[in-house]
């Protein structure tokens, strides 16, 4: 087939850097990392976005990324996020979130800008641990989930259940769009590239604020191989974490 | 009050002048959480500010509070958050990283008694935390400390300035009674704010390469590279950016060494004690840090020893020992309940002290 018969249809979004990244195999951020490239590129907003990045495994989503990005201190985004967009309500502001920084130590400021009903887009990925430190029991982790801090197992009793972050915020009247999705396999993976659109043309349209969670894998914590790994989302995490749109106030 | 450039002194509190002096300085975006002794300068913001069409955000913590700020900051706008003592302990937290970001910001802390919930009298007791850096890592805020309410107002616009000259977080430190108490004041500006074009900030990577904004430096001898250009500022700082008020210390035998509102009593001590034939003076730190260390040295030559004065059982005082090194004898005086000194106590023990 000659040169000039060939159509690209699939190539690296114009968001991402022309960098490999640091992340274990089987590991969800680089598939989140590539739905937001994507989803910018696609609405047009490359040019005016900024992002925040978190404390964690995608501490460094910011040499991944082409867009202006700043890091921000460990649950502290959606605060930091506050700051921007009132100041620059043109731009479009996007926090990324792990789950021990958004439903752990940075849970006050999760709440209150849902609550505040502030303008921006929260990307939470949710892999049930924490990566970056080691594989430490997260707030999300499920019950009887082995880590380096639950090496017994999490139990109701001693560690409370998982933290259903969605299902939390979206009672909240400030909120306006709240979804989850997984990155497990690819008819999922689309339907969270769909949320993630969503959650950004909220913004862009001037709605409050856009929730959407991830449910990813850790296989190098999970102890698991990256296979083994997407099918543990598919029988035990999503039975906890339920898929779909939980809130959409368009 | 009101938020025009004023001719006619007006009568307001200092924490009212700082708010006022935020505002003209070209301040966008204020970011606050109730304490006391600093609420009026929050509730000042909170109807002054919406009025300018600028920023207000009554924050769920003083973590988010400064938090809000380095927002602010990272898209290059004056931003501005307040607090006192147990509050300024929260936002070490985002100072720190505003230092290590080298985003400009300025803190404002109308400090009162510690530690832990101490009280809400007036307290010099947070100047280790002001003067050394005061959460994690090496570097070092300048501190800004006024002695009235016109000089709170005077040391705002300054702040603003140093901030953004030299991309640091600026701490302006007053205590209780500064706060709180009125005094009539000048709050003007002619000069244009003086910011410098920031080619730092982010706000959309339109036409230019992506920005980052960041303090983490993971590559061998990438942190001791940053932390290098850091020191070097600093060094910039401490070269130009002294500033203190010298009071009879010409001829002083004694030299009495106080800031903030003690600076105020120990005017009077001096002019008291100079009166009775006794040559004593004030030196007045104005920037907590960097310390006129230089200045008190050159003191040594024609002084005979020192006094430091505070609201503290003994902060400033080594600062004061570091810069006189051992020379001449350097004593103290002070307290730490959250009240304010006396001029009579104070009288009292210097007058004994000299005639030791």
């Amino acid at each position: 087939m000659k040169d000039n018969n060939l159509e690209i249809i699939y190539q690296r979004p114009e968001s991402m850097q022309d960098v490999p990244t640091h992340y274990c195999p089987g590991c969800g951020h680089g598939t989140a990392h590539r739905l937001i490239a994507e989803v910018i590129d696609e609405l047009g907003i490359r040019e005016r976005t900024v992002g925040i990045a978190p404390v964690g495994c995608a501490v460094l989503a910011y040499d991944y990324f082409n867009f202006d990005v700043t890091e921000a201190a460990h649950g502290r985004p959606p605060a930091v996020a506050t700051g921007m967009k009132r100041v620059r309500p043109d731009l479009i502001i996007f926090t990324y979130q792990g789950d021990g920084d958004l439903a752990a130590i940075g849970t006050a400021e999760i709440i209150h800008a849902a609550n505040r009903g502030e303008k921006i887009t929260v990307i939470f990925v949710n892999n049930g641990i924490y990566g970056m430190t080691g594989g430490q029991m997260a707030p999300t982790t499920l019950i009887s989930q082995k880590t380096a801090t639950s090496p017994r197992g999490r139990t109701f009793q001693n560690e409370g259940p998982p933290l259903k972050v969605c299902e939390m915020l979206a009672p909240l009247d400030g909120t306006a769009y709240i979804a989850r999705g997984a990155l497990n396999k690819p008819a999922n993976i689309l339907k969270a590239r769909e949320y993630i659109k969503q959650a950004f043309l909220n913004q862009i349209e001037g709605r409050r604020f856009s929730l959407v969670e991830l449910l990813s894998a850790c296989p190098t914590y999970w102890h698991l191989s990256p296979s083994e790994s997407m099918k543990k989302i598919t029988e035990e995490v999503i039975p906890n974490f339920p898929l779909g749109v939980i809130k959409d106030e368009r | 009050m009101n938020s025009e450039t004023t001719t006619q002194p007006i009568l307001i509190c200092g924490n009212e002048a700082i708010g006022e002096a935020a505002i003209q300085a070209g301040c966008m975006a204020y970011f606050g959480y109730p304490i006391t002794p600093q609420n009026e300068l929050t509730a000042y913001m909170a109807t002054w500010m919406p009025e300018k069409g600028r920023v207000f955000i009554q924050s769920e913590s003083e973590l988010a509070a400064i938090s809000m700020v380095f927002g602010a900051s990272t898209l290059g706008v004056r931003a501005m958050t307040s607090s006192s003592s147990p509050g300024i302990s929260l936002k070490q937290e985002g100072i720190s990283y505003l230092a290590g970001c080298e985003l400009p910001a300025v803190i404002v802390n109308i400090s009162r008694g510690g530690p832990g919930l101490g009280n809400i009298g007036p307290a010099q007791a947070d100047y280790f935390q002001a003067t050394r850096g005061g959460g994690h890592g090496d570097y070092r805020t300048p501190v800004l400390a006024g002695a009235s309410v016109q000089e709170l107002a005077d040391v705002t616009f300054l702040a603003f300035d140093m901030a953004d000259r030299y991309r640091t977080p600026v701490l302006i430190l007053g205590d209780g009674i500064l706060g709180q108490m009125m005094e009539p004041v000048r709050i003007t500006h002619p000069e244009p704010v003086d910011i410098e074009s920031k080619d730092w900030i982010l706000g959309g990577a339109k036409g230019r390469p992506p920005r980052v904004i960041k303090s983490l430096f993971l590559g061998t001898g990438a942190l001791d590279a940053h932390n290098r250009k850091l020191q070097e500022r600093y060094r910039i700082i401490r070269e130009k950016e002294v500033r203190y008020e010298a009071y009879m210390t010409d001829d002083a035998e004694l030299i009495m060494v106080a800031y903030g509102i003690t600076a105020r009593l120990c005017r009077e001590v001096v002019r008291n004690l100079r009166r009775d034939g006794y040559k004593v003076g004030l030196f007045r730190p104005i920037t907590l840090w960097p310390f006129p260390s230089v200045q008190i040295a050159e003191l040594c030559r024609t002084a005979k020893g020192f006094l430091s004065v505070e609201m503290s059982y003994g902060q400033m005082v080594d600062d004061v020992r570091l810069a006189v090194n051992g020379k001449l004898p350097v004593e103290f005086f002070g307290n730490g309940g959250g009240e304010i000194l006396t001029v009579g106590e104070i009288e009292e023990f210097t007058r004994e002290l000299i005639l030791s």
